[in-house]
């Protein structure tokens, strides 16, 4: 089947000639340490192969973007325990179901009875409170700017349609000031950033001027596609080779300097920023969205009266490393043999996203 | 999770749009989008449409692939 816009972004052709004026570009110069920030390029770039295809131009280091792999385990227990409560059903994306906690995962304990659905769109969880009134619907809001949006849209349709019971576990974080985070930490060693596609679409690329300025750092947003990430690439080395670092945009197809402003208006018009725990990295100022008071009615953490956990857990698992970029997967010491796909003992192994997962897939190519 | 897929709107509905994905129909909030019309493009994630995809742009980054895989000069 022909997918527009999707299969001309995927031409082996002009990929070949990208990776041949891209080493060619780069002759005789030591690698380039880059972080794609993104869960989603993570993966593009390993069943591409790009890592192998530009073997000793750069080093790609898969950054903290998979929503999954940083909600803290202190989050899974409070969807659990909220799961426990008689007459509610948990509505999740896919990827939260098998991610353990510290006692157990939602998908373990619905053979215990918890009933844990996995949906496609926040708006099929406002539906399901709708048509089962007699029950409380959790919605785990967990994701990035690109998914901020769509959860916002449900709270906002679900107090509109006035449905009492309705509520999002919030864990919805944002992207630039972690980039900071990161590029502030000297065992990181970042020389340039490649930017999420479509956080960007709602962020806009503007919003990391502060990061490529701060830190003297080139920035590039790119599409997910194996041309748009080695276009990406190219356009991080040359910017590299002339001392510059700015900003710039090869997915101009999708994102604009200023992103959607609507989207954004939607954003904080439910959210406002606060701090959030990030696994393995610890607490991140300013990087969380949590609902803002008028909409405390959906609030799960409100309406239940708990409190996520934000502690560091204590594990032999190094996902804080790999989510940092300090180490690659195998270098942890139960990759491969106490945590894999079928048997997880992190997020980055559960999360189909993530860099443990990707690598264990794909290989290190 | 950031995955979206570019879609052709058919139709619009009020707040809500009939969009194409592969051969396959389905219904999209497009509250997040102003003036949307049949014929767009759009990216739909999570039962939203989260961006415009602009044909023209598109147009313009793949002649920069190809701009660049055929240059003969090194930049």
């Amino acid at each position: 089947m022909q997918l527009k816009y999707i299969d001309e972004f995927r031409d082996p052709g002009l990929a070949r000639g990208l990776v041949e004026k891209t080493r060619a570009a780069w002759a005789g110069r030591p690698p380039m340490r880059i972080m794609e920030v993104c869960g989603t390029h993570t993966v593009s770039i390993a069943r591409a192969g790009i890592r192998s295809l530009l073997s000793g131009v750069v080093t790609l280091i898969s950054g903290p973007g998979c929503p999954v792999c940083v909600t803290p385990d202190g989050y899974i227990d409070a969807a659990v325990g909220l799961g426990m409560r008689p007459d509610t059903i948990i509505a999740t994306f896919g990827d939260m179901l098998r991610v353990p906690g510290r006692r157990s995962s939602l998908e373990k304990e619905r053979g215990n009875g918890i009933d844990a659905r996995v949906l496609y769109s926040p708006l099929d969880a406002v539906e399901i409170a709708a048509k089962n009134k007699d029950k409380e619907v959790v919605f785990l809001g967990v994701g990035f700017e690109t998914t901020a949006p769509s959860i916002a849209g449900a709270i906002l349709a679900a107090a509109d349609r006035k449905i009492p019971n309705f509520s999002v576990l919030s864990s919805v974080r944002t992207i630039p000031l972690a980039m900071e985070a990161l590029a502030s930490d000297p065992e990181v060693r970042i020389e340039g950033f490649l930017c999420p596609a479509h956080v960007s679409a709602i962020i806009g690329s503007d919003a990391y001027i502060p990061v490529a300025g701060k830190f003297g750092l080139p920035c590039v947003v790119a599409g997910f596609e194996p041309l748009d990430i080695l276009c990406g690439i190219y356009m991080l080395l040359l910017q590299k080779k002339r001392g510059a670092a700015s900003v710039e945009n090869e997915y101009a197809r999708v994102a604009t300097a200023a992103g959607n402003r609507k989207a954004l208006g939607v954003i904080s018009r439910v959210f406002e920023p606060g701090d959030i725990a990030w696994r393995g990295i610890g607490v991140l100022p300013g990087t969380g969205l949590r609902i803002r008071e008028d909409f405390s009615a959906f609030d799960a953490q409100v309406k239940f009266g708990i409190a996520v956990p934000s502690e560091a857990e204590k594990t032999a698992c190094r996902c804080g490393d790999v989510l940092k970029g300090k180490i690659t997967p195998p270098q942890c010491p139960l990759f491969g043999k106490a945590c894999t796909p079928e048997e997880p003992y992190g997020p980055c192994m559960v999360s189909s996203e993530g860099s443990c997962a990707a690598y264990f897939k794909y290989g290190a190519a | 999770m950031c995955l979206g897929v570019p879609a052709r709107v058919v139709e619009v509905a009020g707040a809500s749009a009939t969009v194409e994905v592969g051969g396959a129909r389905r219904e999209v909030s497009i509250m997040l989008l102003d003036g949307v019309s049949a014929g767009d493009w759009v990216i739909l994630h999570a039962g939203f449409a989260i961006e415009r995809l602009s044909a023209e742009e598109a147009e313009r980054t793949l002649a920069l692939f190809r701009e660049i895989s055929d240059a003969t000069e090194i930049h």
